[in-house]
This record gives C-alpha cells, structure tokens and sequence, in this order.
C-alpha cells in the first residue's frame, strides 16, 4: 500500500505534468479555439443545431476536414464523395503516422485514441516538444493529444453556440499556428542539428508552390520530400563508406 | 437543409475516413517498426514535415507580388524571437500579434 507522502508526491508530479503538457500545448489552443470557432460560425450558417459542431469536433476531430464538411453539406453531397474527398484531403496524416510507428509506448484505448488524434499540431508537438525527466513521454504523448482536442471542441461548440453574434475582430488570429511550426522547427533542428532536412524541404516547399500545386502542396511536397530522403537512405546504404563509424578515416 | 439522420451519417462517413488516414500506417507499418527505413523517416521526416508545414502559410499568397511580405516578416519575427528568449509562447504570441497588428491595420 503506497505511503501518504508517496501518494502526494504522486499527485504533485501529475499536477506538475498536467501544467507542463498545458504549458507545451498552450500555442495550439491559441490556434484551434479561434479556429474551431471560425468552423463553428461557418457551421451554424447552415442551419443545424450547434450541437452537430460539437459531434464534429468529437469524432471528426479535422480542421480542414469540417471545413470541407461545412462545403459538402451546403451541396448536399454523396456520402461516397464525401469519403473520397475526405480522405483524399486527410491523406497526408498518413505520414504522420509513418515516422511514429514504433514510438506510442501507450497500449489500448489510450494508443487507439492517439492514432485518432493524430492532427499537424499534435503530430508536431509530440515530435519536437523535448521532455524534462519527471515527465513520463506516454502520458505525455496522450494528454498533449487529450488537451488539443479539448479546446477544438470548446472552439467547435462555442463558434455555433454563438454564431453571428461574435463581433470581435480576431482577424489575423489564425497565424498562431504557422508560428508554432515555425517555433517547433527551430526546435526540431536544436534536436537534429543538421541543416539538411530542413534545406531540403524548404527548397521541395517553395518550389512545389511556385510550380506545381497551390491547393495540393502539402501533399505533393511531402511525397516528394519522402522520395527524396528514401533515395539518400538507398544511398547510403548502397555505399557502406558514407555510412562508416566516425573511427574509420575519412 | 437535410434530417438528423443524414447528419449523423455524413459524420460517420468522414470519422472513418479521416481515422483510417490516421490509423492505416500503424496497422500497416507495425511488424515492421524497427525496420532501417523507418527508422530513417521516423528520424529524418519530423524536421520535414515541420519546415513544410510552414511554408504551407504562403499557399495563399501571390509569391511573385509583395502580398507575402507580411507572413514572411512575421515568421522571420517569430524565429527571431525564439531565438532570443528560448521561450514557444514569448515567440508565438509575439509573431501572431505582430500578424494581427498588420491585417487588422489592413496590411495584408
């Protein structure tokens, strides 16, 4: 039976975890309340009961997915069409995905509810939030996921709740997400110190935007960026001196 | 607008299809986690993703006119910013703030 002072200093080291998984997720609340509220306010223009915003907010749990939704519902859409465009549009959490099999040390309904949640900002903190010892990286990784959809659904709900009625100008809010990449890139590369990933998918980015896909640049850019690591991967491989232990002369 | 009952559906729909782009890696990929090809993406596609999610802000943006000025200088700031403090929220909040300042002044 655990002691008095274990069980506190239980409940301390949670309150401090739960305060630094509030403290790493606050940008994207932030982001997605506002947000959620822009959907919500789209939402509430087509008539149904705010109570569907929150559903959506629930189990969809996609921004630019429940903005589609909000376009396919207006035109009374085919669930087929739906699907395709949906999935089609969500593709690119496939990635995501990619480059953290292996790294959800959670089992169950928490990892199963991970995987769910798994939207750009909570793939981003999860990959480049560095954790302090006492902070336990599964529960971690569940409660950043937990949180963020919180506040989308609080965003979701209060967007429709209130509809026109908002009249506060929050123009320009939604740039609180770029910013957060932007601040978790330079993370990432505290972490990586290496320039090349980042080079190269700043060179990828830019051009896919110029020349090729507005609309589909982030998927073009990251299948294209996928391709290129795999080739620089083969690469080395194929040439084990790349590769050599630092040792080895160079 | 259509009944309770199509709503109900059309979230369905669009909950399994944005769940299986979600879950479709793990099911996949998981007897292979620790192969050397993801090993080498799950190391290597993190930084990507997150460069590419930022130049996901211009896609909006005529890039051979002036109106990306303002998303660049503001990212240049939020950059600036964190490099300077070390702190996400003194970077973020100063970054957006800066953006908010100049849509809502009309400047861009």
């Amino acid at each position: 039976m655990p002691s008095k002072e274990s069980t506190r200093a239980n409940t301390s080291a949670k309150t401090s975890a739960n305060r630094f998984v509030f403290q790493a997720s606050l940008p994207v609340m932030f982001g997605y309340i506002p947000l959620g509220m822009a959907f919500g306010v789209l939402f509430s223009d087509l008539g149904y009961h705010w109570f569907f915003a929150t559903l959506m907010g629930l189990f969809i749990f996609a921004g630019a997915g429940q903005f589609l939704a909000v376009g396919l519902l207006a035109n009374s859409a085919g669930l087929t069409e739906m699907f395709i465009t949906t999935f089609l549009l969500n593709s690119r959490h496939m990635f995501y995905g990619i480059s953290l099999v292996g790294k959800i040390p959670n089992k169950g309904v928490k990892r199963v509810y991970q995987i769910f949640g798994l939207t750009d900002e909570t793939y981003s903190l999860l990959t480049s939030t560095r954790l302090p010892k006492w902070v336990d990286p599964a529960e971690f990784q569940f409660k950043v996921t937990l949180f963020n959809q919180i506040y989308w659904v609080i965003g979701c709900t209060l967007g429709a709740w209130l509809g026109g009625q908002i009249t506060f100008s929050t123009a320009g809010i939604e740039f609180v997400l770029p910013a957060l990449f932007m601040a978790l890139a330079i993370e990432q590369y505290k972490n990586l110190n290496k320039p090349a990933p980042f080079i190269l998918a700043l060179a990828i980015g830019v051009l896919t935007l110029l020349f090729i896909s507005r609309d589909q640049m982030l998927l073009i850019s990251i299948l294209l960026s996928m391709s290129v690591l795999l080739m620089i991967h083969a690469g080395k491989r194929w040439n084990p001196q790349a590769t050599s232990s630092p040792s080895s002369p160079s | 607008m259509e009944s309770a009952g199509y709503l109900f559906t059309v979230i369905a729909v669009m909950t399994a299809a944005t769940f299986l782009t979600r879950v479709l890696p793990f099911v996949l990929l998981y007897k292979v986690a620790d192969h050397h090809i993801l090993v080498f993406l799950g190391k290597y596609l993190p930084p990507v993703m997150m460069v590419l999610l930022v130049v996901y802000t211009f896609k909006n943006e005529d890039l051979a006119s002036t109106g990306f000025l303002p998303e660049l200088g503001c990212l240049a700031l939020t950059a600036a910013l964190h490099l300077l403090f070390k702190h996400p929220l003194v970077s973020i909040l100063g970054g957006t703030g800066a953006y908010m300042a100049l849509v809502q002044m009309g400047m861009s």
